[in-house]
Order: structure tokens, then C-alpha cells, then sequence
């Protein structure tokens, strides 16, 4: 079957530096003609449905301001995997380190937004993302703790302690940090508005934490870009046996990887519950954590990639919201067209390495 | 006693699908192969076995239909991971995450069904004291499993097949060399693992649970690839770990039971923290892990090149 497919792969002397950066584009239009397929399997007019996802968000300064305003956990949290894949550090927990970033923050608005207190919006505000950010690298720090005494696969372990972190947010909501005038709802108080982030735009939802996304997607870009810290991180993941040679700690490189992604998760947690929830719930996140990977792919492992890549997948999940409320369709679609999005790129990625060939005839 | 019956019934209940999920990540593995879509394929199978199941009555049918989704599931990571030597992680990845969402996609409508009572067991031997119970009460698929394990071990250890996998995963340079297809091998290999998560899968939706939330496998994927790790990739052990943690997860539901008071999601870590703890253990040596571990496990083979 296969020896009769007319195209084949073959090795390029150098990887492409175009194909680089067409194959994030190319998956992208791929993953679009796929899910205009999939839309006309379920019944539904194809091109009306990708209006939903590709134009609709765009339409307005509300609609935009949202798109935004989605992009910043994805960001947040694409930035911090972004330096882990460089090192190679399978950190793929960043959903359990953004929920424990969110939880710690939330624990510490309910502790300090109580009246007579006597603490200011902006103190408190402070407070509470530094418990955000602790919060997420501490998650993250479990994870290099047993990877760096014990050799344990960071991959399996920060995915189990995602789990053991949405069970912490679920044992908090239901029990210390449940609003107790809450209507035994499992969730924490509404949090005053002195305590929330201050809106960038009047009438809308974006607060200046995309302000913050954008400087820390410029300053992580020069820190793995011009730093010998962060050089040497990509040595490490790239040729460890040349990294060792040139003096450089695989130790440091794991915790410093774990810590940076774990705080930024942390951070992005923290800015949901300071900026669009207000409050603690059990769905902080609908899975951006595990987005954000597709995210940093998407973005090249590059901080300024994922600034892109955020964008688009922020474009998914309004789409399908929209998808939800306009064409009946289960908001879980969202999740399909991550899965595929993925998938497409990984074998768009190959044609970094490989060139197609016509097959001559023997 | 009885008590003691019905945990022991439980434990083993709730081992199956992580022993016929970790006996097909087994196999995948001492290929070379590591798939991290098992929670993907899981979820996919365990919608699909659900619906089959429900709309024909018949848990065959939902299994076959499992093993099926399985199946297709790991032909696509055979083709990107084997044809087109993608990164194993990051497609085993896509996998969990395609799986997800596709699952919960396609799950909506049957959120909140239930299935009707299946009789199990092995008549006669089930209405024996104590062992009667706690053995024998089981559906048909454990013992289909624990059958599946001896096989998969009997294969590795006693069959030329087997050795020819075996190699394949240690060295697929050699077996390369004298003759054996690496991609071939290793794409069956994928395809009875796509198969067994399938089984596993289905079998939450169709015996364990018997119905379909989103997130039904809730980490059991994950989990069972863990168990690989643990059993130092030995199918006995496999075994004996998936009853481990089968008992594990019911631990929490007994203590529960008995009115410890300890709240309830905390009880729910159990698994997980268990799965980290153990993960630890296994790996603090790592010499012990080298020798035991396929030495080619998800390193991509290019014939070919140097």
C-alpha cells in the first residue's frame, strides 16, 4: 500500500529555516479545511461556521477585547513551558500549576478582602499575585524536587499532580474557602472590586495584565535569546553531552526551567481570578494548562511565538463559545480542533527535516 | 469477611482496566515505542464502547467497538510517529489531548444514560464461601484480561515473535540489520496497544462506572503508563501492580465507608499521590531503571540514517 504512495521523504542536508515558521501557518490552514470537513459532516453550512470562529471574534472592540483577554493565561503559561521545552524538561502539569496559582491567590484575597482589614486594592492586589506566582512554582518545584532526588519522570508526575491539584481546589471551595453566605455553592466569595486588576480599556473585560503578558513575552525573549542563562538551558535540551562539556548544570537547568513555567502559571492563575472570575470556583480553567503546550509548538518555542500562538488559541476557545450559542454546538469542539491543530503541526513539522520527492520509476 | 470478599472483588474490578491498559503500553514499549496517548484512546473508547453498548445492548459489541476506536486511534500515531518520526512525546501528547476533546465532543448526548444490570461471573464457581465473592463474581472481561497477561507474557518470553519485539525495542538497529521491518513491527506493536486501551476503556464506560461523564478515565492512562515503568516491564508485575493500585483507588471509597473523616477529594488523591510515590521509589536507582528499560524506547528509528 504504501510502496505505491508516488511521494516519499528524503532527508534535507539542513533543516529548513522556512519551513520553520510556514509550518505553524500550514497546519493552521490545514486544521481549517479539516474542521470545515467536520462541520459539514455534522450538518452544518461550513463556511458560516468558520465565520464563527475566524471573523466573529474580530468583530468589534468588545469581541476583540475578549480575544485578548483569553490570550493571556494561554500566553502566561506557553511563555514558562516555552523555556522548559528549550531545556527539554517535559513539563506538562502547567494546568495543575495554574490551578494552584489560582487557589493560593484566591486563599489570600479571602484572608485579606475582609471589612476593616485596613489593607489597600493595591497591596492586596500585590500580595495576592505573589501568592499566585509562589503558589505555581511550588507546584512546579514538587516536580523537580523528584525528578532531581529521585530521577521520577517529570512527564507522569507533574500530570498526576494536576490531578492532586484540582482535587485541592475542590476540597478548598467546598471547605476552608467556601463563602459562607454562598448558598453552599462549592465556590469562595465574590472579591471586592479594590482588589481586582484595573481595566485597560473602559467597557470592557482586558485588564492591564496584558500589558504584563506582553513585557514578560519581551523579557523572556531576551532571556533565551541573549542571556548565557538561557543558553545554556537551550544547550542542555538540544545536545546535553555538549552542555556538560561546557560546564553547565543540568540541575540548574531543570529547577530554573520548573520554577520560571511554575511561576508563570502561577501568575496566569492569578490574573483569572484577579481579572475575568473574581472569585474562586472549581472551573478556573478550561484547560489552558494543557493549550498552552500546543501553544508553545505553535509559537516555535519562541516567547515571541507564543504571543502568536496564544492569539490563535485564544481564537479557538471563542470559537467555540460562539460555536456553542450559535450553531448548537457542543463547546467541547474547541477541544477537537486543539487535538488536530497538533497533530497537523507535528507533520508539518517534519518537512523541516524532509523535502517531499516524487517517487522515479525504477 | 464479607467485607473482606467484596474489597478484595473491588480491587480487582477496578485493576482491569489498568492491567489491560498497561499489558498494551507494555508491549508498545518493549517495541520502543512510547505512546502518552493511552489517555486519549481510553476516553475515545470508552465513549464509543458506551454508545455501542447502549444502543445494542450488548457489551461485546460496545468492546469490539472500543478495541476498534483503539485501534484507529493508534494507526495515526503510527503514521505520524513511525512514517513520519515525529517527536513521540508531543504526538503521544496530541493524542491524550485530540482524545479529550473529541470525547467530549461526541459524549454530550449520552452524558447521564444508564446501562442495564449485566449478570457476571463464573457460574458455580461464584456461589463458592469467600472465594466465591471475592474471585469469581468478576465480569467476563478480568479474566479475559488476566488471560491476556499470561499470553503477553508466554509471547515475550517463549515465542520467536516475541523475541524478535524484544529486539526490535532494544536494538532496532540490529534488527534492522538482519532483516526485520523496525516500522512493521513496531506498527503492530501500536495497534495491540490501541487495542488493549480500547478494551480498557470501553470497559470503565460498559463494567466499572457503567455510564459516561467527560473525563471518565480520569488519569488512568497516565497511571497505567506509570505501572509500565513500575513493573520494570515485566507482564507479572503488571499485574500485580494494577491490583495494587485497583486496591489503592478502592481504599478511598472504603475509608469513606467506615466514616474516617477526612474529606472526600483528599481521599480522591489517593491514586495519584500513590502513582508519584511510587514512580520515586521505582525510579531513585537509576542504573536499576537502565537495565530494565528498552534501551531504543521513544527514540524515532530512520532506516537509513546514520
Amino acid at each position: 500500500m504504501l510502496k505505491a504512495f508516488p511521494l516519499k521523504l528524503e532527508l534535507r542536508g539542513a533543516p529548513s529555516q522556512t519551513m520553520t515558521y510556514l509550518s505553524p501557518l500550514l497546519a493552521i490552514v490545514l486544521t481549517m479545511i479539516l474542521g470545515a470537513l467536520l462541520f459539514l459532516l455534522l450538518g452544518k453550512d461550513p463556511v458560516a461556521a468558520l465565520k464563527v470562529f475566524l471573523i466573529d471574534p474580530f468583530s468589534g472592540k468588545r469581541a476583540i477585547s475578549e480575544l485578548l483577554l483569553k490570550s493571556v493565561p494561554l500566553i502566561l503559561c506557553a511563555l514558562g513551558l516555552t523555556v522548559c521545552f528549550r531545556a527539554s524538561i517535559w513539563n506538562i502539569g502547567a494546568e495543575g500549576q495554574f490551578t494552584v496559582g489560582a487557589l493560593c491567590a484566591g486563599a489570600m484575597l479571602v484572608w485579606l478582602d475582609v471589612p476593616g482589614h485596613g489593607i489597600s486594592g493595591t497591596v492586596g492586589l500585590i500580595l495576592m499575585i505573589c501568592a499566585g506566582v509562589l503558589g505555581g512554582a511550588f507546584w512546579a518545584s514538587i516536580t523537580a524536587l523528584l525528578r532531581d532526588r529521585f530521577n521520577a519522570n517529570e512527564i507522569l508526575v507533574s500530570l498526576m499532580l494536576t490531578y492532586v491539584a484540582q482535587l485541592l481546589l475542590m476540597y478548598a471551595v467546598n471547605g476552608p474557602l467556601k463563602d459562607p453566605n454562598g448558598m453552599n455553592f462549592p465556590q469562595s466569595k465574590v472579591f471586592s472590586d479594590e482588589f481586582m486588576l484595573p481595566m485597560l480599556i473602559a467597557g470592557t473585560r482586558l485588564h492591564v495584565g496584558f500589558v504584563v503578558t506582553i513585557v514578560a513575552a519581551l523579557i523572556m525573549t531576551v532571556f533565551v535569546t541573549r542571556s548565557l542563562r538561557g543558553f545554556s538551558l537551550t544547550v542542555g535540551g538540544v545536545a546535553p553531552h555538549a552542555a556538560r562539556y561546557a560546564g553547565f548544570s543540568s540541575r540548574n537547568a531543570l529547577w530554573m526551567s520548573l520554577l520560571i513555567s511554575g511561576g508563570f502559571a502561577g501568575l496566569a492563575g492569578a490574573f483569572e481570578i484577579a481579572g475575568p472570575i473574581g472569585q474562586l470556583l472549581p472551573s478556573v480553567s478550561p484547560g489552558y494548562g494543557f493549550a498552552a503546550i500546543i501553544v508553545a509548538f505553535i509559537g516555535r518555542l519562541h516567547p515571541i511565538g507564543a504571543v502568536f500562538g496564544g492569539l490563535i488559541m485564544s481564537l479557538l476557545y471563542l470559537g467555540g463559545e460562539l460555536a456553542q450559542s450559535r450553531l448548537g454546538l457542543p463547546s467541547a469542539i474547541t477541544g477537537v480542533f486543539q487535538g488536530m491543530l497538533l497533530f497537523l503541526l507535528l507533520a508539518c513539522d517534519t518537512l523541516i527535516d524532509y523535502r517531499l520527492r516524487w517517487k522515479q520509476q525504477a | 469477611m464479607e467485607q473482606l470478599a467484596s474489597l478484595i472483588a473491588a480491587s480487582i474490578n477496578s485493576g482491569t482496566p489498568l492491567l489491560l491498559a498497561a499489558i498494551g503500553l507494555l508491549i508498545n514499549e518493549r517495541a520502543g515505542v512510547l505512546n502518552l496517548g493511552a489517555e486519549g484512546m481510553m476516553l475515545v473508547s470508552a465513549i464509543a464502547g458506551f454508545a455501542v453498548g447502549y444502543t445494542t445492548h450488548s457489551a461485546l459489541l460496545g468492546f469490539a467497538a472500543g478495541a476498534i476506536c483503539g485501534m484507529l486511534l493508534s494507526t495515526l500515531f503510527a503514521w505520524l510517529a513511525l512514517l513520519l518520526a515525529t517527536n513521540q512525546v508531543a504526538t503521544g501528547l496530541a493524542l491524550s489531548i485530540f482524545g479529550a476533546g473529541l470525547s467530549a465532543f461526541v459524549g454530550q448526548h449520552f452524558v447521564g444514560l444508564a446501562l442495564a444490570a449485566q449478570s457476571s461471573g463464573i457460574p458455580l464457581l461464584r456461589d463458592l464461601p469467600f472465594v466465591g465473592p471475592a474471585l469469581f463474581s468478576q465480569h467476563w472481561m478480568s479474566y479475559l484480561a488476566l488471560l491476556l497477561c499470561a499470553a503477553v507474557a508466554w509471547f515475550l518470553y517463549r515465542t520467536r515473535a516475541g523475541l524478535i519485539l524484544r529486539a526490535v525495542g532494544e536494538s532496532p538497529e540490529s534488527a534492522h540489520a538482519l532483516g526485520y521491518s523496525v516500522h512493521g513491527i513496531r506498527f503492530m506493536a501500536l495497534l495491540f496497544g490501541g487495542a488493549c486501551c480500547g478494551l480498557a476503556g470501553a470497559y470503565l464506560s460498559l463494567v466499572y462506572t457503567p455510564m459516561w461523564v467527560e473525563g471518565l478515565v480520569s488519569g488512568r492512562g497516565w497511571i497505567a503508563l506509570a505501572l509500565t515503568a513500575f513493573a520494570t516491564w515485566r507482564p507479572a508485575r503488571v499485574l500485580l501492580g494494577s491490583l495494587l493500585f485497583g486496591s489503592v483507588t478502592i481504599l478511598q471509597f472504603y475509608l469513606q465507608g467506615i466514616g474516617v473523616t477526612i474529606p472526600s477529594q483528599i481521599l480522591s488523591m489517593l491514586p495519584y499521590v500513590a502513582t508519584i510515590v511510587v514512580l520515586a521509589l521505582i525510579s531513585r536507582n537509576p542504573d536499576w531503571i537502565r537495565l530494565n528499560m528498552p534501551a531504543s524506547l521513544g527514540k524515532p528509528f530512520r532506516p537509513g540514517a546514520s
